[in-house]
Order: C-alpha cells, then sequence, then structure tokens
C-alpha cells in the first residue's frame, strides 16, 4: 500500500516521472524548477538503468530526450519559461518524428527574461504548438501536488499511446508548495511491451529511419495528414475538467492550475454569500474541454475567465461557448498572485451589474 | 566460378545516390558501409544523419537511422547512446552542421566523453543551401556568400574545429583525412575502422574530419576538385592524427 508523503510539487513530479518509468532525464539550470532537476540527478543516480545529464543548454536537453526516445526510453526534460523557448525546436521535431517525449514548463513572467513569479504566461505557446510547422503538443495543468504526481503518471502513458510529445504545465508556486501526496506503485518498466518503431539496430529486422525532412510535397501532407487525424482521435478521447458547484451556478469562473485553487477559495466565499457561482477547471488545456463549458452555457449566461496573464484562455473559452453567454476577464501577469478575495469581489461586482441575483 | 572482387557494401541500400557527380559523400558513405561489415557491427548501429546535403543519408545506409535537427547530432547521438550504450551510434555532419550551429553540442559531447563516434565532413561550403561560405571556407575562397573571397576582417577566419575538439578532455581519437586520392581514401577507411573500434572498446569520443571535394560549388571539375583539396585545402586543414590517446587497437 503507497502511503501519504510529503513532498514539494516540483519533486513529486520527478518521483512520479522515475515511478511511471522515465530512465532519461536531460534539463539545464533554470528557477523556479532546479528541484525537479536535482531531484532527477539524484534519482537516476540510485537506478542502474537510468541516465541523468546536465545538458549544456535548453537545445542539447531537449535533442538528448529526442535520441534517448529514438532508442525507446521514457525520456523527460523540464524548463521554465525562457528555456521552453530554446526547446521549441525539439518540441517540433518530437511531433514530426512521432516520438514520445514529457516536457514540463514551470512557467514564470514574460516576455524575455521576465521574472522568476508564477505564471500562466506561457498558454499561448503551450496550446498553439510553440514550434514552428502544423502540430498540437497535449498540454497537462495540475492544480495540487496529488494532481501533479498522477497527470505526470498520465503523461507518460499519453505520450507512449499518441506517440507525441506531452506538456505539463505548472508553475513556480505549485513547484514549491508542500502537499501530501500518494504515489502510484512504481512500473516495472521489463514489463514494457516492446516499442515497434524504435531504433536499436536492425538486427533480423529491416533497417528503420526516423525522419521529419519530406521534400516531396505529398509525403509531407501525409504526415500531416496522419498528424491531424491523430489530433482528432486525441480531442475525442482525452479533454479532462473538473467541475465544481456549477449544477445550480448561474456564473462560473473558468481557472486552471494555481489560478483554479485561488478561484475555488473565491468561489466559496461567495457561495457563504448566497451567490450561485461555480468553478469549471480545465486539466486539459489542448484539447480544451468544450463538451462541460458548452453544456453549462445552455443555462449560465456569465462566465468569468480568471488568468495569471492578460486572458490567453479567453479565446479557447469563446470557441467551446460558441458565442452564447458573456465572457468576462480578470487577470494578474507578472508573477502577481491574486488573492481568493480579489477574485470574489470581481465575481461579486459582475454578478449584480448581470443581475444575477434576480436568476 | 568468377570471383566477385567488387560489389555493393552490405550496409548500402540498393538505392542510387543523389550526390552530384564527383561528390565525396558517396565515396565516404560507401567507406562507413564497408567498416560497419568489416567490423560486423551494422545490426547494432545506429546512424544520425545531419541536416544538409548528406540529410538523405538515411535513405542509403541500411543500418537504423534516426534524423537530428541542424547541427544537433552529437546530442541527439548522446541520447541514443546512454540510452543502449551497447549498441554503435555515429553522426554523420557537415562543416555547417557541426562547425558553426551544433558547435556547442558538439564540443560538449567531446568534452562529456561520449562514446560516439562523429564523422564530420569538411567540404569548406554549405553544399545544399547553394554554396554559402561556411565556418570553414578559406581565407579568400568564392562563395555566394563571400562574393570577393572570404576576408578575415568581415567574415572571420576558418574555424579549427577539430584542433578546438582535441583540447577536450573527453576526446580519445581525432584525425583529419581526405577524399582527393586512392591513398588518402585507404586513410580515411582506416581512420574510420579505428574511431569504430575506439566506440567498440568504450574508450570515448572519436571523430573523422575528412575534407572531401563539392565541385558543383567549387566550380571545379571532380578532378580539378581533388587536387585542389590536395594542394591547397590542405594548407589550411592539414592531414593529420590530431589527437591519439587510444593507441592500437586489435
Ligand atoms: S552540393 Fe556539394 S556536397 Fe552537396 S551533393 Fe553536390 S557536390 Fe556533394
Amino acid at each position: 500500500m503507497s502511503k501519504k508523503v510529503l513532498m514539494r510539487g516540483s519533486q513529486a513530479i520527478g518521483e512520479a516521472a522515475v515511478r511511471a518509468g522515465c530512465r532519461f532525464y536531460a534539463g539545464y539550470p533554470i528557477t523556479p524548477q532546479n528541484e525537479l532537476t536535482e531531484y532527477m540527478a539524484e534519482a537516476m543516480d540510485g537506478l542502474n538503468d537510468g541516465t541523468f545529464i546536465q545538458a549544456e543548454s535548453e537545445l542539447a536537453a531537449i535533442n538528448m530526450v529526442i535520441g534517448a526516445s529514438m532508442a525507446g526510453a521514457r525520456a523527460m526534460t523540464s524548463s521554465s519559461s525562457p528555456g521552453i523557448s530554446l526547446k521549441q525546436e525539439g518540441i517540433s521535431f518530437l511531433a514530426a518524428q512521432e516520438l514520445p517525449a514529457v516536457i514540463v514548463n514551470t512557467m514564470r513572467g514574460g516576455p524575455g527574461l521576465g521574472n522568476i513569479a508564477p505564471s500562466q504566461s506561457d498558454y499561448f505557446q503551450a496550446t498553439r504548438g510553440g514550434g514552428h510547422g502544423d502540430y498540437r503538443t497535449i498540454v497537462l495543468a495540475p492544480a495540487s501536488g496529488q494532481e501533479l504526481a498522477d497527470l505526470t503518471r498520465t503523461a507518460f502513458e499519453y505520450a507512449d499511446k499518441y506517440r507525441s510529445p506531452v506538456l505539463i504545465l505548472g508553475d513556480g508556486m505549485m513547484g514549491q508548495m508542500m502537499e501530501p501526496i500518494v504515489f502510484p506503485e512504481p512500473i516495472d518498466v521489463r514489463t514494457f511491451s516492446p516499442k515497434s518503431w524504435i531504433l536499436d539496430g536492425a538486427k533480423g529486422r529491416p533497417s528503420r529511419i526516423i525522419l521529419s525532412l519530406l521534400l516531396n510535397p505529398p509525403e509531407q501532407e501525409d504526415l500531416n495528414w496522419r498528424l491531424a487525424r491523430k489530433y482528432e482521435i486525441i480531442t475525442r478521447e482525452i479533454p479532462m475538467s473538473e467541475s465544481y458547484m456549477t449544477s445550480d451556478a448561474n456564473m462560473i469562473v473558468i481557472a486552471y492550475g494555481t489560478a483554479a485553487r485561488i478561484a475555488k477559495g473565491a468561489v466559496k466565499r461567495v457561495r457563504e454569500l448566497g451567490l450561485k457561482v461555480g468553478l469549471l477547471r480545465p486539466i486539459t488545456l489542448w484539447p480544451f474541454p468544450n463538451r462541460p463549458l458548452k453544456e453549462l452555457s445552455r443555462h449560465v449566461r456569465e462566465f468569468l475567465v480568471f488568468e495569471m496573464n492578460m486572458g490567453q484562455m479567453i479565446d479557447d473559452v469563446k470557441l467551446a461557448l460558441e458565442g452564447r453567454g458573456n465572457v468576462h476577464f480578470y487577470g494578474r501577469p507578472g508573477g502577481i498572485i491574486s488573492t481568493p478575495d480579489e477574485i470574489a469581489k470581481t465575481i461579486n461586482s459582475i454578478y449584480h451589474r448581470q443581475h444575477l441575483e434576480e436568476d | 566460378m568468377a570471383k566477385k572482387i567488387f560489389q555493393r557494401p552490405k550496409y548500402l541500400k540498393k538505392a542510387v545516390f543523389h550526390y552530384c557527380p564527383g561528390c565525396g559523400h558517396s565515396i565516404l558513405h560507401r567507406l562507413v558501409a564497408e567498416v560497419l561489415e568489416e567490423l560486423d557491427i551494422g545490426e547494432r548501429t545506429i546512424g544520425i544523419p545531419p541536416a544538409g546535403c548528406a540529410v538523405l543519408a538515411y535513405n542509403y545506409f541500411d543500418v537504423d537511422m534516426g534524423e537530428a535537427p541542424h547541427g544537433r547530432g552529437a546530442a541527439v547521438a548522446t541520447g541514443v547512446k546512454r540510452t543502449l550504450p551497447d549498441r554503435i551510434v555515429f553522426s554523420y555532419q557537415g562543416d555547417g552542421d557541426i562547425a558553426a550551429i551544433g558547435t556547442a553540442e558538439t564540443i560538449h559531447a567531446a568534452n562529456r566523453g561520449e562514446n560516439i563516434t562523429v564523422i564530420f565532413v569538411n567540404n569548406g561550403c554549405y553544399g545544399m543551401t547553394g554554396g554559402q561560405m561556411a565556418p570553414t571556407t578559406l581565407i579568400g575562397q568564392n562563395s555566394t556568400t563571400t562574393p570577393g573571397g572570404r576576408d578575415v576582417k568581415r567574415d572571420a577566419a576558418p574555424i579549427d574545429l577539430s584542433e578546438m575538439l582535441a583540447i577536450a578532455r573527453g576526446s580519445v581519437y581525432i584525425e583529419r583525412t581526405a577524399i582527393s586520392s586512392p591513398k588518402n581514401i585507404r586513410r580515411t577507411k582506416r581512420a574510420l575502422t579505428k574511431a569504430f573500434k575506439t566506440q567498440m572498446a568504450g574508450l570515448g569520443f572519436s571523430l573523422i574530419e575528412v575534407l572531401s571535394p563539392c565541385p558543383v560549388n567549387w566550380k571545379m571539375s571532380p578532378v580539378d576538385a581533388a587536387k585542389w583539396i590536395d594542394d591547397t585545402m590542405t594548407q589550411t586543414f592539414p592531414l593529420k592524427v590530431i589527437k591519439d590517446e587510444v593507441g592500437k587497437l586489435d
């Protein structure tokens, strides 16, 4: 039986990755996520089949992950916003070469070097692909220590299942927070079924090629179609969200990650005042959980998007609502952490301005 | 029965090279394939082709091949080799790939002593993109981006990447050879053999720099291109063993 352990978020990702069978990690120091890199250094050291490399650059780290993934390992790298920008070349190649990999982004304030405070500045970058070319990346947005652990396991499963890079999107606050976590049992990597496409030497089989250069336009088009069909399946199979007090609500707050935790506190507060407000928390940011929002739009008119940025999720919310309802926004960028009180005040003012108490 | 004295090496596919007439890549591919066969390692070898003219190397080598982004060959090779330490991993990279955009990856792989073999094709230009200046273009040499010849003040001097890599503590065997004459081609094959043996023995980072003709972009006949390597290119890039901490290998 697994028992509860108290652990920092960053380290929880590391522990969950090892338990998910991750045997290759390459990373480069950047705040606020060094605890994860350091955890992986120690964890891999303790395994006789694990590799840890402190790479010379973010680029090298993601490219080492490409190599490890080609060779069949469950591989991971992690960084924070500016570092993730540097990794985008490799993420595009992972998508094109259909290689599984897990990439953790502990977001900080930006653009540019920004700061090292918790932020959600990379929603666009994460959900729109980030690198060049016609592709998508699965994006998971945990909101608690437990979820960091659970979704790390999920990330590796999705990466292998869909042969795709999977991004875990967190922030420095989540990474630092100590929370009790129950970890899933470790997987014995020897029980993984062999992958039919890896490069491990053409012994007793035809040689294999993993590539992304498709000079012939019809071949490139074929890849794009294959990817598009895969993305369609992913969009059908994996959207995840949490609904909190939404059944009788006439106003819905939409927030993910750390912002969702703050928003939940705000919802509790306004509920005490008798306001019928609920929270919809996307857990997958791509694919976006359209269905629950669409369903809510049948009886809810007011929606408030709360993010720790200048409103990068609004477009996705509007697309999900298909023009129904009013979409409001409240955001604090730059690493400012709102209080539940602050959000509660915003909810309150919209609630009364729209005369929802009369509903 | 007639004795076959020349045939396609086991690890070259039945494909026609797309390389220009007189291009060094064709000969070098053959040499690498011969060495893999002679050392009987083809079935446990993974090759990493570059971006550039040799990107299509995966269509020719009949071993597992995984394409790397431009310049990242040594990093991708590192990931493969660390995951499968008993396999043989080589990257095949041009001068722009390895000595410009991928310098950092290469130097650090060498410094870490990654047990991989790097084949560095130096033809003094960006071949695939149409003959722009490479980091290894000679002083005074014409290219599409150095129309009046490479000028030290404006364009810098050519980079001695192999010599730089020899300083790295983790590199153990580095040699510069050429595809310019039967003698130099034989020498290239010997060097490749030693480099792969170095890896098989687990000794660390090996790299063979091969001066290789690009007659098309040099605007020379294949014969003149070979002569130009011997007479001119070797003045800047002398053929020699640059580092050997390996000694004799069986
Ligand atoms: S451009 Fe030069 S290097 Fe490229 S294939 Fe032609 S001769 Fe060879």
